[in-house]
């Protein structure tokens, strides 16, 4: 994690000198399916730790942890998608974001690649227009010939329902 | 430098606020006859702060609204206005009018052009009424020829002034200060050049200079520094009163007289004179420095954040500290008496940091308090009626999570007796009172907690057309025998108002029971009191923090729960017989001579693997909303301590029926049951179950339908 960490570091000073067209993504998978988020969004890759349930709180939502003095959320990308309850062990990952003053966990299989990718790469969805469901994602780009997933957090988790509140609360 | 100029706009804000409230203050300590000349001082003195502040920062709407206002200040302050009243409501409505612009120019809103030019208008006119000269020029200079004919001591003060780089970055004039000082008595300036280097080396965008100004005026030595009010973090400042000025005859020595022959030439400019002179002071018969009087004020601005910061630290601190003690239980005190005396040491001393720590961020209820003058204004205006707001206590210091969500319910209320409980002026004047009605608001300590009330000597509550509504409402049967306590408390029920007609002040039906549902949500209690014919009084309390509470952590199958330490009445295992099934399916138990509802937390929060059987648990009867009793079945308690209060909603949203989180010493989350809002869920839950006939408290470990837990939202 901590050499992760660091690499972030060097990518993120590399990025602002690059060509402004090329993001980096931090790519995850769940099964053999390959997502990615953009890595200026993810704030650290953490084990699974045990969480505290919510009630009445939605399938995927697998409750609450403690990050340094932070409640955290943390959500199932698995049962997100509709495949089922992941039995965490110890190689499954929560990868903490930050969306904008909110930062949630996700709970992946495991971090897989971090990867550089032009604008001009990614391609449309298709059918996105159609299917509702699939504003989540951003678009889909194939690397080494294997299909990855870009995702908005964002509107994955229903974020912006959640009213404003005292930041400092916390 | 735009995020610098950001910054100082921020702090600009902030000082705008303290100005308003004490310019708030002042008239209406004028309003109320008080004519104090320090008052008026104070009040032209926000004035022209916000003023200043505006002009640096280019809000002109502001600037020039506000010069208004202190020119009329400024006549009254010099005694060519009057102080009477009319001229103060003009002043409390210009006052009004200047908050929203402040509020204006902060959300960086446009103005229009139109905004508060009628109490311009007013302003101008009353000015003109009073047929005199009306620029701020004339005044002043008006004032000088009251000083120099005025019989007080005059002083002589010598001014060390060394500006920093700052000073000059942040767009302040020197010599504006020095204007603005002659403009307080006879001045004379020296400057010191000795450290401006070669002009080779000289960086242009230094500060190399230092003054020392000597000035002879009979102003007191606050006066002086005020000039320096803007600039006095950016310079080194020291302000020595050197004692009483003898006029140049009285000087036996000649370079001291030519020093100060000043007396011919007041109007002169600026005198610089380019050669250091040093420690050239002029001895004085009473010659008396005021060392102490200039040191730095004993406070400190710090940014909010900063505190919040400290306040969180400390509480993970606290969490650290109640894991060790969790651990160090655990120890042989013969093994390790070194450890675990050192274990009990921390905790007291991290008790009194949290203490000390809480006590910065402690706020007077001063802040809350402040906003309710205007809102009485503005209510006797609209409605006609007469009162008068007195406030006592407003320094009682809460933590500023309080005093941030005390507010709209104290609005609410002030709004409530306003227009429910003063009667117009003609029927009190009818009914022997004075036209004028008393509200009177105050708070206090007792007993760890604030407590806050608000008394009115209206018409109290009748209590007749209370109890006839609440019959027509279904609130309660006509056969109901209600104590006259029972009757008044009728008018926290929801959707509950007495008004006759919907004003639009109040009486919309979202009333009281909001209230008090959002002083139940800060863990407070409500309750009123009211004699018919003499007045109402409300009082409530409330913790001192939002941040910490003492808390029962209980174990509920394989989670921790937190249960609020205040609402718990008793802890106990019932007998099987006391334990009975209601037709509903609900289970009661007999406590004190009562039957209580149990209520399944396992059900209500989806808990697996909990004991079900109250029997085989334990019931935790805990004090709700209106005093009602209810036991709450838990398997176990596990320990009593201080939790530290999270949000779930910072990160997350809301959760029914659990008001935040909190990190137990072993560092897992854990959660703190909201007492009101699970007696609201079980409520709505029996109403359900009542109407489709259906048994919903049977065991069942799925979670209930989020419909049918959802509560009233007024």
């Amino acid at each position: 994690m901590a050499s992760l960490t660091a690499n972030n570091q060097i990518l993120n000073n590399n990025e602002s000198k690059d060509d402004d067209s090329f993001k980096q993504y931090i790519s995850f998978n769940i099964d053999k399916e390959i997502y990615a988020v953009e890595i200026t969004m993810v704030r650290e890759i953490k084990g699974w730790i045990p969480t505290t349930s919510l009630p009445n709180s939605p399938d995927y939502m697998r409750g609450v942890i403690n990050l340094r003095g932070v409640i955290v959320p943390v959500f199932d990308l698995r049962t997100r998608f509709r495949h089922g309850k992941t039995t965490p062990g110890k190689t499954h990952v929560v990868i903490i974001v930050s969306l904008d003053e909110r930062t949630i966990g996700i709970l992946v299989d495991a971090v897989s690649d971090i990867l550089t990718i032009a604008e001009d790469e990614i391609l449309s969805v298709p059918d996105k227009d159609v299917n509702p469901e699939y504003v989540f994602m951003e678009g889909l780009v194939s690397v080494d010939k294997k299909m990855v997933a870009i995702l908005k957090p964002r509107l994955l988790f229903n974020m912006d329902d959640v009213p404003e509140t005292d930041v400092n609360a916390a | 430098m735009s995020d610098s100029m950001e910054q100082f706009k921020v702090i600009f804000f902030e000082e705008c606020s303290e100005l308003l409230v004490s310019l708030e203050e002042g008239l209406m300590l004028l309003q109320s006859g008080d004519n104090d000349e320090e008052t008026m001082h104070a009040v032209f003195r926000s004035v022209h702060s916000i003023k200043g502040g505006a002009g640096a920062f280019g809000f002109d709407d502001l600037v020039s609204f506000a010069h208004i206002q202190e020119t009329m200040l400024d006549e009254m302050r010099s005694g060519t206005l009057a102080i009477e009243t009319k001229y103060i409501d003009v002043l409390l409505k210009a006052y009004d009018i200047l908050v929203e612009l402040v509020g204006m120019a902060q959300r960086g809103e446009d103005v229009d052009p139109d905004y508060g030019a009628d109490v311009a208008r007013a302003m101008k006119d009353i000015m003109n009424e009073s047929d005199q000269p009306t620029s701020e020029i004339e005044t002043k200079s008006e004032k000088k020829v009251k000083k120099v004919a005025s019989g007080k001591t005059t002083h002589i003060f010598k001014i060390s002034f060394k500006p920093y780089v700052e000073l000059y970055q942040r767009a302040n004039e020197p010599i504006l200060l020095m204007r603005e000082l002659q403009n307080l008595g006879e001045l004379t300036v020296e400057i010191d050049t000795s450290a401006l280097p070669d002009i080779e080396v000289m960086d242009a965008e230094h500060a190399y200079f230092n003054w020392d100004l000597w000035l002879i005026s009979d102003v007191g030595e606050n006066e002086i520094q005020e000039v320096f009010e803007f600039v006095e973090d950016d310079c080194d400042l020291n302000i020595i009163d050197l004692g009483v000025y003898l006029s140049p005859d009285d000087f036996v020595e000649d370079d001291q007289a030519g020093l100060f022959d000043v007396q011919d030439n007041s109007a002169s400019d600026v005198k610089a004179t380019k050669t250091v002179e040093k420690e050239k002071i002029p001895s004085t018969p009473q010659k008396k420095p005021k060392a102490e009087e200039t040191v730095v004020s004993q406070s400190i601005r710090v940014e909010l954040d900063k505190v919040d910061k400290l306040v969180n630290m400390v509480g993970e601190l606290v969490i650290t500290q109640a894991m060790l003690r969790e651990q160090g239980g655990q120890l042989l005190v013969e093994q390790y008496p070194n450890l675990v005396q050192g274990i009990e040491e921390l905790s007291r001393h991290i008790r009194e940091l949290q203490e000390s720590v809480m006590a910065i961020r402690a706020q007077p209820v001063k802040s809350v308090f402040s906003r309710m003058p205007r809102l009485v204004r503005e209510l006797t205006s609209s409605l006609g009626k007469k009162a008068r707001l007195v406030m006592t206590g407003e320094e009682t210091e809460v933590d500023k999570t309080v005093t941030e969500r005390i507010g709209d319910p104290l609005m609410h209320m002030i709004r409530n007796s306003v227009d429910h409980g003063l009667e117009m002026p003609d029927v009190r004047k009818a009914n022997g009172k004075t036209e004028e009605g008393i509200i009177h608001l105050s708070a206090f300590h007792r007993g760890g907690r604030i407590f806050i009330e608000i008394e009115d000597d209206g018409a109290g509550i009748n209590r007749d057309v209370v109890l006839q509504k609440a019959i027509e409402n279904g609130v309660v049967t006509a056969e109901a025998n209600l104590s006259d306590d029972e009757i008044n408390n009728l008018i926290f029920m929801p959707g509950f108002s007495t008004a006759k007609e919907v004003t639009n002040v109040s009486g919309r039906g979202v009333g009281m029971d909001v209230v008090r549902k959002n002083i139940q949500s800060l863990g407070g209690r409500i309750s009123i009191s009211s004699t018919q014919g003499k007045g109402s009084k409300f009082s409530m309390s409330l913790p001192l923090t939002l941040a910490v509470m003492d808390g029962m952590v209980v174990d509920i199958g394989q989670e921790k729960f937190v249960l609020p330490l205040a609402n718990i009445i008793q802890t106990l295992r019932p007998a099987n017989r006391d334990v009975n099934m209601l037709p509903d399916g609900r289970s009661v138990m007999m406590f004190r001579d009562q039957y209580i509802s149990l209520v399944p937390l396992y059900e209500i929060f989806g808990v697996k693997d909990a004991v079900h059987n109250p029997c085989e648990g334990l019931v935790v009867v805990v004090e709700g909303d209106g005093g009602v009793l209810m036991g709450f079945i838990v398997d176990d308690l596990v320990n009593q301590q201080q939790v530290v209060i999270k949000s779930l909603e910072s990160n997350y949203e809301l959760v029914e029926g659990i008001s935040g989180a909190t990190i137990l010493g072993n560092g897992r989350v854990s959660l703190i049951v909201d007492i009101a809002t699970v007696q609201t869920m079980m409520t709505n839950k029996h109403f359900v179950s009542e109407n489709n006939g259906q048994n919903l408290s049977k065991n069942s470990d799925k979670s209930l339908p989020q419909a049918q837990l959802s509560m009233e939202i007024h």
